[in-house]
């Protein structure tokens, strides 16, 4: 019923807004597709300030349980060689992109995004990811089979698998420290940066600041990333060089992930009801058919011709 | 004699003769030792070390799935080419307990088979993919995503598994002995085949629906909404030409099993399912045009993978049409059994295709299949054909049961 009703008062203040600044309000309300957006935690990364320290990786790894490599592991400069991806029991990494515009690396956090949408929760057959209303988005390792639809399902390629564990290989990744957050604590990573490249707090606000910081100084690039991308993330960043120069995947959707298997589902009881009838209807057809045309040849088959 | 002597004697037999074929143990166990029995056996042995290996190391150990790529040969090969190869027994079913078709009667008992163990065998390579099989009733009874297309595929697969299960059962139960059952089960039959068209019209076009949700990974040309009625419209042409294989087949190497109605219905109905195969593979065509166009990716054609469609296409959907269209005219069974072969490896392509060559089709390094994962499959299907044989050497499956001759 709240949810409804914010649901409604958002359409109505979008319709509003459309009625008043024209076409840009009418197009939120499209790309809204139905999804009642409560205004969720939300962290937002400025590719500008990240100095590449991996002091995140650290700290991710210590909120979390995390088996930890080595002491010397995050002052490696040699982990950039290759980029990096979050594996099971690394929820995020920080990745080195040479670029033309500085002399100095751009350096580009990569972890779960935790989509408003997610396609990893549309994925899951047993309810094992959810996207709760503080914005993380969780999986529950008790409910989990190991299909790794989930895997498939993400646009970003963020959930890991416990590949060389034969008795309890769960799905990892970023859970935006949601035993910190709901606490009142911001999330590792954020707390740990030394120069706040990570920011936390409600998604409207922190988007707010990124268009400000987009507006006000010309070294961004003017896009949001997250901002649409997989119908809208709670993880949104901004950036000094084009995105898809610092690996960001520039052809993901924008529409909402779960929204692409809809119409199929939405197929699905139209199978259900019909599919019996007429199939029911064609073989008591079938049957009448070959009674009237077999009418002089004597005993019948009795099966199905009760009505 | 006491009555339980009695009762352990009647048992005794009852087990030589069914289980045992007449034979003693020490004669039934010499008669295994054919040259047949022993090259399934060196076939067995290799991928069972395999699967020992994946239950004490975990997938990693013999597969070459990544987090990249998840999903490797067991998906591929078991679930999403076996399950539309085992569409058999609905698309028999249906013809003759729907639409009436007496005529395909003699192999319908033959494709429900078919179908149950493609089925049955489709979820053990699922028990050994996933990550904790033991939970594999986890979405039945635990916790239901409800959103998910695979939530339906495991429902679907698991009702229809126990459907195809029940519509063979007449056999089983003819084969037992026990005939009130036998009775109940045949009474069930059109009930059970329209459930079972229901369930299997939405689980085989479910999954190709699970590829919607990849957009992006799956390659333009693969990736199209049409994917759900793709799936299902090659899934009835693969249960069509399982049934012409396993006609040649059961006649080629089974003969002593089956009755002379049986073989001699064969080629007649090779005839005409060829013409049915043709007819739906020329619609399916048709789709995939549809969809072709629909996608607009015209320019992606001359890319490799867009030649490889066009081979998909062209090599696996289009020419055997017009071989089917000419093997049922001419009325030349062998052409059509060759045809079937040939689109059953179509069918196989072009789900190889969506679920693991044009899926990550943009992933710099890729390695989709490693060899140990081709051990195990070979395990898994040997003891396919070995379970089938063993069942068809017992059952009334390729004959009538001397009881119940023309009953039907």
């Amino acid at each position: 019923m709240d949810m409804n009703r914010r649901g409604f008062i958002k359409k109505t203040a979008a319709l509003g807004g459309a009625l008043l600044v024209g076409g840009h309000a009418s197009k939120a309300l499209a790309a809204d597709n139905g999804i009642a957006r409560i205004d969720r935690f939300a962290v937002l990364t400025d590719l500008t300030k990240c100095v590449g320290c991996r002091s995140c990786e650290r700290a991710c790894a210590q909120a979390n349980n995390l088996s930890m490599p080595g002491v010397g592991h995050y002052a490696d400069p040699t982990v950039y060689q290759k980029k990096r991806r979050p594996e099971a029991h690394t929820y995020t990494v920080i990745n080195e992109y040479k670029n033309r515009k500085w002399t100095k690396p751009v350096y580009r956090k990569v972890q779960c995004n935790h989509c408003i949408d997610p396609a990893c929760a549309a994925a899951c057959l047993v309810g094992a990811l959810k996207k709760t209303p503080e914005g993380a988005v969780l999986y529950r390792e008790d409910l989990c089979i190991g299909c790794r639809y989930c895997m498939t399902a993400c646009p970003f390629n963020i959930p890991a698998f416990d590949y060389f564990n034969a008795t309890s290989p769960a799905i990892q990744k970023c859970n935006m420290c949601y035993h910190r957050t709901s606490k009142g604590m911001v999330p590792a990573c954020v707390e740990a940066c030394p120069v706040q490249a990570n920011l936390f707090g409600k998604r409207s606000k922190l988007m707010k600041l990124a268009r400000e910081r987009i507006a006000t100084d010309k070294k961004y690039v003017d896009h949001i990333y997250g901002e649409r991308e997989a119908g809208g993330t709670d993880w949104i960043y901004i950036s000094g060089v084009p995105f898809e120069e610092v690996g960001f995947d520039m052809t993901v959707e924008k529409t909402s992930y779960p929204e692409f298997t809809k119409g199929f589902l939405s197929a699905v009881p139209i199978v259900l009801v019909t599919w019996p009838v007429l199939l029911g209807g064609m073989a008591i057809l079938a049957k009448r058919g070959k009674e009237s045309s077999e009418d002089d040849s004597g005993n019948q088959p009795k099966e199905g011709s009760k009505q | 004699m006491s009555e339980y002597a009695r009762q352990g004697q009647a048992a005794a037999s009852w087990i030589r003769e069914r289980v045992f074929l007449n034979l003693t143990l020490a004669e039934y166990i010499k008669g295994l030792m054919t040259p047949f029995n022993v090259v399934a056996a060196i076939l067995i042995l290799p991928g069972l070390y395999m699967i020992g290996i994946r239950f004490t190391q975990g997938l990693g150990a013999v597969t070459s799935a990544s987090h990249f790529e998840p999903w490797g040969l067991f998906i591929s090969w078991g679930l999403l080419s076996g399950v539309p190869l085992s569409a058999s027994g609905f698309v028999l079913g249906t013809a003759v307990y729907i639409f009436g078709i007496k005529k395909y009667h003699p192999v319908v008992k033959n494709a429900i088979l078919i179908g149950f163990l493609g089925y049955f065998f489709a979820v053990t390579f699922l028990l050994i993919d996933l990550g904790r099989p033991w939970r594999l009733p986890y979405p039945m009874f635990v916790s239901f995503g409800t959103a998910s297309v695979l939530f339906l595929v495991a429902w679907h697969v698991a009702l229809y598994l126990s459907c195809q299960l029940l519509e063979f059962s007449p056999s089983i139960f003819e084969w037992a002995g026990f005939k009130l059952l036998r009775k109940w089960a045949s009474s069930l039959i059109l009930a059970l085949t329209i459930f079972g068209v229901i369930l299997s019209t939405l689980h085989q076009s479910a999954l190709g629906a699970l590829f919607l949700l990849a957009p992006g990974k799956l390659h333009p040309l693969w990736y199209t909404p049409y994917i759900a009625v793709l799936f299902f419209l090659s899934a009835i042409v693969a249960g069509l030409c399982m049934v012409i294989l396993a006609n040649f087949l059961t006649a080629r190497f089974l003969r002593d099993q089956a009755d002379s109605e049986y073989l001699s219905s064969l080629d007649p109905i090779t005839l005409d399912l060829g013409t049915a195969a043709g007819f739906v593979l020329f619609t399916y065509f048709a789709v995939k045009v549809v969809a072709l166009a629909h996608g607009d990716h015209w320019n992606l054609l001359g890319s490799p993978l867009g030649r490889w469609f066009l081979v998909e296409v062209f090599v696996f959907v289009l020419l055997p049409c017009f071989l089917f269209v000419i093997g049922s005219r001419t009325r030349r069974p062998g052409l059509v059994k060759a045809t079937a072969v040939f689109t059953i490896i179509g069918v196989i392509v072009n789900r190889f295709n969506v679920s693991l060559i044009a899926l990550n089709w943009n992933l710099p390094h890729r390695e989709l299949i490693h060899w140990k994962e081709v051990l195990i499959v070979i395990t898994i299907v040997t003891i396919h054909i070995l379970v089938y044989r063993w069942i068809v050497t017992r059952m009334p499956v390729l004959r009538e049961h001397p009881m119940y001759k023309g009953t039907e």
